[in-house]
Order: structure tokens, then C-alpha cells, then sequence
């Protein structure tokens, strides 16, 4: 099960540049959130700092509080800590080159020390049916290298990898969008399988994907959530006009 | 809460709240301590490169006290060699090392910066690869292995064939006379051109495809022919790094040992003849530091080394930080 | 009719051909620089080849010189002694040498100290091997007041270190910054994401670098005059003088002995293979890091 998130007064510096202006909102358990918002408003960096890979930055700055489940992630936590209980999907899928479609799935708990060699295959099969990809590589496990396969491939082997863990919470920085049709299409339909084990943060600046995927979307402009309502609500009936100019197309 | 989307439920029951794998990674530690000590050793590690630095000039000025105190600094105008009698003066070997790398960088700067040119702007392109392949070997050939080839093939060819020449039309100039056994200072400059040629034209040629192709099109398209647009376009901006990789060639020359001691005759005295028979800095090490029998003789030769680090600092320093300024930000293709 | 006055353009007609020639007449000089320069590599390694294939026996790897006079013998305590530096020098070098490169790739990226430590190691590179020597002389020989096989190793090593710190941290550079993320957003501790995934990845790179270094310090004679200073029997021991391949070649070739000469150039040429094979797998294997890099 995946746990709620609530953020408050979220700020957030590339030096001295201020990126994030004040986000507070609730990200529900169990449930796809969709962020939305033209290119440089933010809503990666929002979506980074909730698994703290925004300070791998030495410049970056984070001030506010992440409260995911009962805990603040950025009080006293180390941040190692966090992002085992925080998965992450790239925008350009990134597996690791040098090792096999087994390997990649694996790496988040062997490399972290766990050695039940039994156990591991079955987790890695599992991860790879989550992700829709173990009918087409099942016979190629160990033999094929995780940057052999196609692009579509390749982001459900890291989504796998991501989802190895076993995290409470999986970030999705625009997933789909260096893939072709098809495979975003099968991605999108991951999404739906998987929300109801966990927590779904999605950013994507493709509108219908957010309607198609999310129960609850927020619009980003500028370093600020502007809106934050249920998907239906934000494009049938947005509050406020900037989300009405950008839903429309004016700008963006 | 109203649904754009039905949540379908997975196939699978969801998993517990505390599945094994999440107990197990919550038991890991976040290994902060083990980070801190791995970054540590890390910059220890890099800080290392300073303290060869430092290692080589403590224990050159240290092993070189006897012969700093005795002579000072008119050690470096002198033009005595005698160990028997304990009488030091660097001059000849500076002497030495200053002609013969100059003479390297007269013939090796054209003939390499030609190369560049060619292989950079002019050469087919099917034989880009292995000409440049064929410079890179050129580089990587040992100075003791370009010393025996200048030994049984150049010197007999300069004695037999250049030398006379050289005599019988520029005698008169009296940078060529005297005995012509082939070897000394002329012999020195040639294997040393021979030795620097590759890496001066590697770095014309690495700050030469730095320069940005709009700088050919715009002189192409100003009616330029292909030389005017190769001196004009790319030659033009490239002439900082270029002058940065002479230099670097310099350097180069000034602190090659084998190949020069192996042909430059190992007398020390100064000629204007280029053909008469002179040492190097390197060379004078390289050939008497072994047998160097007592503390001043061995301390003067650590002092010429020690001259020889100082000046090849230098010159490297300013070399790199010309090629630096030119290449910086612009990626480095491969050749 | 304008027949008598001057058509337009006539002057830049004229000079536009003294142009065009000068442009052609550059391009011959291009030529002729590069068959110079291409000149001497085919002929050292032609004349090697001739001189040196012949004497590439079994005897030559296998048996120490004889005594001058006698015809025969081989380099084989050379070609041991070089082995035994090469491996004390690597020892040194590559560890230090791959752990700069990190610092500078993965630690202080940007930093003024590591752009320093970047300068030094390419000025360092252009320090004439003879000091390096002197250096450790002073340092273990004097001290120890004998020439032995380890000292010629710390010599070797540390000249393999700025060599190898430059190209490990070039080949890290390559590795593209995503799998440093995706290694990050696992979970994974800085020291296992570099260890475990950044260096795997520049393996191949990094590998080939300190072949590089290696192949380029197994010919160098000079550090090894004073330090290692060579040895006319078998030596394995680490303190004693030990003979030295480039030290051998160098010996034997200033002497005047014909015999001796001839193995000079075997010598060379077992050292100039080792060479080429080293510069070309290099390019080959720096050929395909890039492709990884970007796949």
C-alpha cells in the first residue's frame, strides 16, 4: 500500500534562483496525482524534492516540510533512507548499461545488500509482470543487456527497477514522453494497474494524460501551484483563469 | 471525491503494509559514515598530485645544498665541468638544451602544423583514421628506441649525406663546420623534431576543429580559396592554442634525455658549429649520474635537474593554459 | 564597343589566379609535411622490423646476455625485470591514479581545487621522466644506499599517476549523468552508486587509460638509470638492481659491440609491439566507450 503525502510551504533555490514559491498540498494514498504546468514552471523540481534528488545539486536548497505517511522527510532523515522508500522514473529511460535485464530489476536491493538469491528471482519476476515487460523478455533475463531493448522497453525496465523496492511512493517525471504512441499508451495502462498499490506522482505536460490517468491533478506556473482539485474539476471547470488560459492552449 | 478515472484493481491482492523487502531496507543503515570515508580517500588521493610536486622539489633542493652554496646562482653562467677537481658550471648543458630544442622547433613547427592542416581540412576522409592513428604511434614511440634508430640510421645519414652539403653551401656561415662525425647538435634537433612533431600537431590539430565551422562557411562564402578560408577562418582563431602546443612541444624538447644523449656527442663545450659535438641538461644527468662518485659532483647534477623541473613547470604551465583558453567549452572531437 | 578600355574585373581575374595557385601550391606543402612526418614512423618501424625480427627467438626471451664475445643470448632478465617494475609501478599508479580521476569527476566537479589538481597533473605529465627519477633516487637510493628493483617501481608509478587520473576522470566524464540519477533514486548510497555503477560503466575507458600509462612508462629508460639501474643475470628481488627492457636496449646500444647491437633492435621491437598493440586497442576501445556512453 502506498502512503499520503502532505507537503507545506515547500521553497525551493537552484542558488540563488528561487524555483519553488510556497507548495502546500495533499497527495492522496493509493491514488495517480497528475502535475501539470508549461515547460520551466517547476513541477519536476516540486516532484524531485519529494524524493530529495533535488539537493543531489550542490547548489539546490530545500526549506518546508514533506510529511510522507507520519514522517518529515527533510527532518533528520538521512536522505539515502528516503529514496529506497521513494521510487523514481526518468523522463528518458535510464537503465544501467552494463548490466542485464535481470541485473537492473535487482540492483535496487542487491546493491543495497540483500543476498537471498531465491527470493530475488521471484521479486524480479514479479516487478517485471507489474510492468507489463516479463512475457517479452522472460526468455532473456541474464542474457540481454537492460540498453538492448527498445526505447518503450526500456522506461518499463526501469519502472520495474523502481518498483523492486517495493516503494511507498513511485514519481513518474514524464515517463512517456521520448516513446512513441504505443508504448505511452502501455504505460499510461500501468498506471492504472498500479495505483492501487501505490502512491502515483506523475508529471506530464500532456493534458489528455493527466485526464486519462489521474484521479487528482495540480497545475504548476512559475514556481507556484496555482490549482489543485480533482481531474475532472481542473478541465471541465478550473477556479481559476490561468489554469482555464493554459488548459485552453493560450499559453504553454 | 468524484473520479475522472475508475481505479481498476490490480490482478494481484496489494501487498502488506510492511512487505519483507520494505523491513529489509528499512533496516539498512545510510551509510553516511562509509560515504564520508570513501570521499576522503577520494581527495586524498587527488591531493596526491600535489604532493609529487612537492615530494620531487624537496628532495631536489635538498640533495642539491653542496652545489647550490658553493656556486650560487653563477652556477647557471659558468662553463666549467671538471669533477676531479670539484669546479661545476651549468652553462654548457643550458647551453645544449636551449640550441638543439630550438632547432627542433624550427624544423617540427611547420612540418607539423602542415600535417595538422592536412589531415584536419584537406585529407580524404578515409584516410583521416589512420593518419591520425599513425601520429599517435609516432608519439608513443620510447626516446631510447628513437635513439637507437638516430644511432644507426640518421647519424650515418646526416654524416654522409647532409652534413656535406650543409658544409659546402652554408659553411660559410659558420653554423656548419668543423669534423663531421654526424653526431652533436644537429643530430639533436633533428630526432627531437622527429619526437615533438606528433604532439604539436595533435593540438593544432584538437584547437583547429574547436573552431567552429560557421568561421570556414563565413570565408567560403566570401569567395575565399581553400587556403584563404583554412588561414583567415580557422588558422586565424586557432593561433593561441597552436602557439600553446609549440610550447608544449618546447617543453617537451627540453626534458628529452635518451634520445639526445644518445646522439648529441657528450662534450661539454659550447660551439657555434652545429655539427660540433655539445650536452644537454638531461643528457649530462642521464650519462654521469650513475658513476657520480662524490657528494658536490652529485649535487651539482641534482641542481641541473632540479633547473630542468623548475624551467619545464614553467614552460608546461603557460603551454597548457594557452591551449586551455582556446579549447575551453568546446568539446573535444575525436581526431 | 569598349574594346580598348579595360573589361570589369580584369585586375581580380588576374589575381584570382595567383590565388587559386597559392592555394593549391599550400595544399602540396600540406602533403609533402605529412609524408615527412609519415616518413620516419615507416621507416623506424620498417628498420625495426628488419633489424630486430630475425633475432626474436625463443633464446631471446628465455636467456640472459652472454658474455661479451660470445654470440646468443637473449633479454630474457630484461624483459622479467621490466615485468617486475611495471607491476610494483602499476600497484602504485593505477589505485591512486583511478582514485583522483573520481574525486575529479564525481566529488569535486567544478571546484576550484579540483580544476588545480586537473592543472597539475598536465603540467605533471610534461615533467621530464629524468627528475621523477632523481627524485626517488634521492628519496630511497641514497637513503638505502643501494639501487633496487622498487625503487625503479615508485619511480614508474609515480609517473603513471597524473597520466592515469586524467583519463579515469575523462572516461567518467562520458558516463551520462541519468544512471548517476537512477543509481541516486534507488536508494543507493554515494560511495555504492559510484563504486557499483559509475565505475562499471567507464570500465572499458578507464581499463584502456591505464594501459596507456602502462605502455607508455614500459619504455621509459631514463628514471630507471638511477633507481633499477639494470642487471646482467636473473633478479627477482625487489631489493636488489634488476634489469629493465628500454635499460637494456639503452646499454647495449651505446656499446661497441655488433653482437649486442643486434639484440638492441629485438629488444626495441618487442617494445615497439607492445606499443602498438596498446595504442591501437585503446583507440579501438575508446571508439566504442563513446557509443555506450550514448546508447
Amino acid at each position: 500500500m502506498g502512503v499520503g503525502i502532505e507537503v507545506t510551504g515547500l521553497n525551493a533555490w537552484y542558488g540563488s534562483t528561487h524555483t519553488l514559491h510556497d507548495i502546500g498540498l495533499h497527495i492522496a494514498a493509493n491514488r495517480a496525482t497528475a502535475l501539470i504546468g508549461p515547460s520551466g514552471c517547476g513541477k519536476s523540481t516540486f516532484v524531485r524534492c519529494l524524493n530529495r534528488m533535488h539537493e543531489t545539486n550542490p547548489i539546490a536548497r530545500v526549506t518546508g516540510s514533506v510529511k510522507m505517511g507520519d514522517i518529515d522527510i527533510y527532518s533528520g532523515i538521512s536522505p539515502v533512507a528516503i529514496r529506497r522508500r521513494v521510487g523514481m522514473v526518468f523522463q528518458r529511460p535510464n537503465p544501467f548499461p552494463t548490466m542485464s535485464i535481470y541485473d537492473n530489476v535487482a540492483s535496487g536491493l542487491r546493491l543495497n545488500g540483500y543476498r537471498n538469491r531465491r527470493s530475488l528471482d521471484e521479486i524480479v519476476e514479479h516487478s517485471l509482470k507489474q510492468a507489463a515487460l516479463f512475457d517479452e523478455v522472460k526468455d532473456d533475463l541474464k542474457k540481454k543487456s537492460g540498453a538492448s531493448l527498445s526505447g518503450g522497453q526500456q522506461q518499463r525496465l526501469c519502472i520495474a527497477r523502481a518498483l523492486a523496492v517495493d516503494p511507498e511512493v513511485l514519481l513518474m517525471d514524464e515517463p512517456a514522453s521520448a516513446l512513441d504512441p504505443i508504448s505511452t499508451s502501455k504505460i499510461e495502462d500501468l498506471i492504472f494497474q498500479l495505483k492501487s498499490q501505490y502512491t502515483i506522482v506523475i508529471v506530464t505536460h500532456n493534458m489528455q494524460q493527466a485526464a486519462r490517468v489521474a484521479e487528482e491533478t495540480g497545475f504548476f506556473l512559475n514556481g507556484k501551484l496555482v490549482e489543485f482539485a480533482a481531474t475532472t474539476k481542473i478541465f471541465t471547470n478550473p477556479s481559476d483563469k490561468r489554469t482555464e488560459d493554459y488548459i485552453t492552449g493560450r499559453f504553454g | 471525491m468524484p473520479h475522472a478515472v475508475s481505479a481498476e484493481g490490480g490482478s494481484e491482492p496489494p501487498s502488506p503494509f510492511l512487505s519483507p523487502i520494505r523491513i529489509f531496507l528499512n533496516s539498512r543503515g545510510d551509510a553516511a559514515l562509509t560515504d564520508r570515508v570513501f570521499a576522503g580517500l577520494m581527495l586524498l588521493s587527488a591531493l596526491s598530485i600535489f604532493a609529487i610536486v612537492i615530494f620531487i622539489l624537496r628532495q631536489l633542493i635538498g640533495s642539491s645544498q653542496l652545489s647550490l652554496h658553493a656556486f650560487g646562482w653563477h652556477f647557471f653562467f659558468r662553463s666549467a665541468w671538471d669533477p676531479v677537481s670539484g669546479d661545476f658550471g651549468a652553462l654548457p648543458f643550458i647551453y645544449g638544451t636551449v640550441v638543439s630544442s630550438l632547432l627542433a622547433l624550427i624544423i617540427a613547427v611547420p612540418l607539423a602544423v602542415g600535417t595538422a592542416v592536412f589531415i584536419t581540412e584537406m585529407c580524404p576522409r578515409f584516410l583521416r583514421q589512420p593518419l591520425s592513428f599513425l601520429t599517435e604511434l609516432l608519439a608513443a614511440i620510447p626516446s631510447v628506441v628513437y635513439g637507437l634508430w638516430a644511432i644507426f640510421v640518421l647519424l650515418p645519414l646526416l654524416r654522409d649525406r647532409v652534413n656535406p652539403v650543409l658544409i659546402k653551401t652554408l659553411g660559410w656561415t659558420g653554423f656548419f663546420s668543423g669534423y663531421n662525425l654526424g653526431n652533436g647538435m644537429l643530430a639533436a634537433g633533428v630526432i627531437l623534431a622527429i619526437m615533438i612533431l606528433p604532439l604539436i600537431s595533435s593540438i593544432t590539430r584538437e584547437v583547429m576543429t574547436a573552431v567552429p565551422s560557421n568561421q570556414r562557411e563565413a570565408a567560403l562564402a566570401l569567395g575565399a580559396t581553400r587556403w584563404e578560408m583554412i588561414r583567415v577562418g580557422v588558422l586565424r582563431n586557432a593561433r593561441i592554442g597552436i602557439v600553446g602546443g609549440v610550447i608544449l612541444g618546447l617543453g617537451r624538447a627540453l626534458g628529452e634525455t635518451m634520445a639526445v644523449a644518445m646522439v648529441i656527442g657528450n662534450t661539454p663545450h659550447i660551439s657555434k658549429s652545429l655539427l660540433d659535438s655539445g650536452y644537454s641538461m638531461a643528457s649530462v644527468i642521464a650519462n654521469e649520474f650513475a658513476e657520480a662518485s662524490d657528494d658536490m659532483y652529485r649535487s651539482a647534477l641534482i641542481e641541473i635537474g632540479l633547473a630542468l623541473f623548475i624551467v619545464t613547470i614553467l614552460v608546461n604551465g603557460l603551454a597548457r593554459l594557452l591551449v586551455w583558453a582556446v579549447t575551453r567549452g568546446a568539446p573535444a572531437r575525436a581526431h | 564597343m569598349a574594346s580598348t578600355a579595360p573589361r570589369p574585373y580584369q585586375n581580380e581575374d588576374r589575381r584570382r589566379g595567383l590565388r587559386i595557385f597559392q592555394s593549391h601550391f599550400v595544399t602540396g606543402l600540406a602533403v609533402l609535411a605529412t609524408v615527412l612526418v609519415v616518413a620516419p614512423l615507416v621507416a623506424i618501424f620498417g628498420y625495426l622490423l628488419f633489424k630486430g625480427a630475425s633475432s626474436l627467438t625463443w633464446a631471446f626471451f628465455t636467456q640472459i646476455p652472454k658474455p661479451v664475445g660470445e654470440v646468443g643470448g637473449g633479454m630474457g632478465n630484461a624483459i622479467l625485470g621490466s615485468g617486475i617494475i611495471l607491476g610494483i609501478g602499476s600497484v602504485i599508479g593505477v589505485p591512486i591514479g583511478i582514485a583522483a580521476g573520481i574525486y575529479l569527476a564525481e566529488f569535486g566537479r567544478g571546484t576550484k581545487l579540483a580544476n588545480a589538481v586537473r592543472f597539475t597533473a598536465d603540467v605533471l605529465n610534461g615533467v621530464p621522466s629524468i627528475v621523477v627519477g632523481m627524485s626517488v633516487y634521492a628519496l630511497i637510493v641514497m637513503r638505502e644506499k643501494h639501487f633496487s628493483a622498487w625503487s625503479g617501481g615508485v619511480a614508474l608509478g609515480i609517473m603513471m599517476i597524473p597520466t592515469i587520473t586524467r583519463t579515469t576522470e575523462e572516461m567518467l566524464l562520458l558516463v551520462p549523468h541519468p544512471i548517476r540519477e537512477a543509481a541516486l533514486g534507488l536508494g543507493l548510497p554515494n560511495w555504492r552508486s559510484v563504486l557499483s555503477i559509475t565505475l562499471p560503466t567507464a570500465s572499458a575507458g578507464i581499463i584502456t587509460g591505464c594501459m596507456l600509462a602502462f605502455a607508455r612508462v614500459a619504455g621509459e629508460t631514463a628514471p630507471l638509470i638511477f633507481t633499477a639501474f639494470g642487471n646482467a643475470f636473473w633478479s627477482h628481488r625487489l631489493d636488489q638492481p634488476i634489469a629493465a627492457l628500454p635499460l637494456q636496449i639503452y646499454i647495449y646500444a651505446i656499446s661497441p659491440y655488433d653482437d649486442w647491437h643486434r639484440l638492441a633492435w629485438a629488444g626495441a621491437l618487442v617494445l615497439i609491439v607492445l606499443i602498438v598493440i596498446s595504442v591501437a586497442l585503446v583507440r579501438y576501445a575508446a571508439g566504442r566507450a563513446v557509443l555506450k556512453g550514448a546508447g
